[in-house]
């Protein structure tokens, strides 16, 4: 394989780690509070506010139902909108974004579900206020299955970034289908496919040992 | 109410209190507190005793506000819960500590931060942290595992530090909602002597639930017995244990060891005396008559046919109790006999029946 080549993988493989970065702490930075929102706003809970509930849960399933390639293609304008251009690694980072925040936020309340309902009734038994018994209870304790959601959330991501690639998103995706299909380079396709199997890897690794060491409750 | 002695003003006053759930998408409409009026006096160690589903989890939960009542009124040191707002509920709850049957202490906190929680709440500065919580994991005798997570210590272990935990805010009152149901007896035994430590040193004022009698005796002071949502019977848990008055206070007390006859002389007995039959009297000793040389003089009163089928010794609210079976021929001369002791020592006695 050319110098320009390895230079070509090595430039895309930033571009996709770029991508995934911004996308998933974006994501996960505005998923976060909705997942909290949707795990604490049912009836009889911390906020209770069951319609906006609804309504938010309603949203949150029709962008997870919309296929990630469509919802590239949908938002187009709206992504033209934030970075004056729909094609390259900065446009990607929209639809990456959007469909990263639904996914987290499901996992997110999920994590926040699965804290016991015991501890919460010991924080308001203590007096504690219900944004002190989200930081200081349901986050906390959640926090190896949040790490583990986050985790998959990232993988996920790297999945999605390959197929922006298929709509000039840039990438490893992008470099996959311009080099390895379209000018029929097999060995490019080889190494694109087996650095995004080391990416995942990576990340699993690192979230599984994350998570483990939050962990208090297995030893 | 009117009280001339301030101190012996209730800690928690229930006055015709309801409780009532509407029917939701599991289960039907039902009521789980049917008019209760009772008072908890201060200082004392008051325990609710009832079945499972007999309306205890909900009483103990309107004193902090963690439900609310549908009627009545839920008074604390004079203040009426049902009255605060969300503000004036958590301070409140931060006069009040409360214990769990399974801890609830958070996983990923260590021992020394589970007991700093409430501090961090009430918004204790760290110095102040530190010199509130070190003596209470003295206190509870676990000094040595603040660095510790509650998955490493023992279900004992965890209920020392979910004490800790409540006193830490300094509370003037604690709760207890079936604080040693998850525990093995040797445990529950250490528990309730915290328990009962704590009532005295610091002067708190304790308010358990439980459907164990045996917690019941040994450390509380008073006692009420609730069944579907009322309260049958309380009083001075010696009174009421003594002299149990109803049907359901007597199948709670049936469990205990020592009260019941043994099962071969329970299934003979006749309710009337025929021929050469033998009386089976329980003779009941408190007070005073329980550190007399009693059963001797018995014994030379009534001849040397006293034979003793069951008995007890115990403490009940910490005052001494006896109950001692005893069978003697059914003659009227042996009777009048044993009668006239009985009447002559102040003795409660009641004839269980005959044998053979």
């Amino acid at each position: 394989m050319s110098p320009d080549l390895l230079l070509l993988i090595g430039k895309a493989t930033l571009d996709t780690l770029r991508m995934v970065a911004i996308a998933g702490l974006i994501g996960a930075l505005i998923g976060l509070p909705i997942g909290v929102f949707l795990a604490t706003s049912g009836r009889g809970e911390l906020f209770p506010a069951p319609n906006i509930n609804r309504i938010v849960g309603l949203i949150i399933n029709a962008l997870r139902s919309t296929p990630f390639i469509i919802l590239v293609v949908a938002i187009i304008p709206f992504t033209r909108l934030l970075t004056g251009t729909s094609i390259g690694t900065k446009a990607a980072i929209v639809p990456l974004t959007i469909a990263t925040i639904p996914f987290f936020a499901r996992l997110v309340e999920a994590a926040i579900r699965e804290v016991d309902k015991g501890l919460i009734e010991a924080a308001r038994a203590m007096g504690a206020t219900p944004p002190q018994i989200v930081f200081k209870v349901l986050l906390a304790e959640a926090r190896p299955a949040l790490t583990l959601a986050l985790t998959m959330t990232l993988v996920s991501l790297i999945g999605y970034s390959a197929m922006v690639g298929a709509v000039g998103g840039g990438g490893l995706g992008d470099l996959g289908i311009r080099y390895g299909y379209q000018r029929f380079m097999p060995d490019v396709m080889l190494v694109v496919v087996i650095v995004l199997i080391v990416l995942v890897q990576l990340v699993q690794s690192a979230g599984d040992a994350l998570a483990r060491r939050f962990d208090k409750k297995s030893r | 109410m009117t009280q001339s002695v301030p101190h012996a003003a209730p800690m928690v006053t229930f006055t015709g209190v309801y409780k009532h759930f509407a029917a939701s998408g599991s289960g039907a409409a039902f009521t789980a507190l049917d008019g209760i009026d009772y008072s908890v006096a201060k200082g004392s160690i008051t325990g609710i005793i009832g079945r499972s589903g007999a309306g205890k989890s909900t009483l103990i939960r309107l004193v902090n506000g963690l439900e609310q009542a549908s009627s009545g009124k839920v008074q604390v040191d004079g203040v009426d819960v049902g009255a605060l707002d969300e503000a004036g509920l958590r301070t409140l709850r931060r006069s009040i500590g409360m214990i769990f049957q399974h801890f609830n202490l958070l996983s990923t906190r260590t021992v020394f931060d589970n007991v700093a929680l409430p501090l961090e709440i009430a918004g204790v500065g760290k110095a102040d942290i530190e010199k509130r919580v070190r003596p209470l994991l003295d206190l509870v005798g676990l000094a040595d595992k603040h660095s510790r997570y509650p998955a490493e210590l023992s279900g004992g272990q965890k209920q020392r530090i979910g004490i800790a935990r409540a006193l830490a805010t300094e509370p003037k009152l604690l709760l207890s909602d079936e604080a040693t149901s998850a525990l093995d007896p040797e445990t529950t035994q250490s528990i309730l002597d915290l328990l009962k430590t704590i009532n005295a040193d610091l002067g708190l004022t304790v308010l358990l639930i439980t459907h164990e009698m045996e917690v019941v005796k040994a450390v509380t002071s008073d006692v009420a017995v609730i069944d579907r949502g009322r309260i049958v019977e309380s009083g001075r848990t010696f009174d009421v244990f003594t002299r149990p008055a109803h049907e359901t206070t007597r199948a709670l007390l049936s469990g205990l060891p020592g009260s019941k006859l043994p099962e071969t002389l329970a299934r003979s007995l006749k309710p009337a005396p025929e021929a050469g039959d033998r009386a089976i009297v329980r003779i009941t000793f408190f007070g005073a008559t329980a550190e007399r040389p009693l059963v001797s003089q018995l014994i030379s009163t009534v001849g040397t046919e006293v034979n003793i089928m069951a008995g007890t010794i115990d403490e009940i609210g910490g005052e001494p109790y006896g109950s001692l079976v005893v069978a003697y021929a059914a003659t009227p001369e042996t009777s009048g006999r044993a009668e006239r002791f009985f009447t002559e020592n102040g003795l409660v006695t009641e004839v269980l029946g005959y044998v053979a």
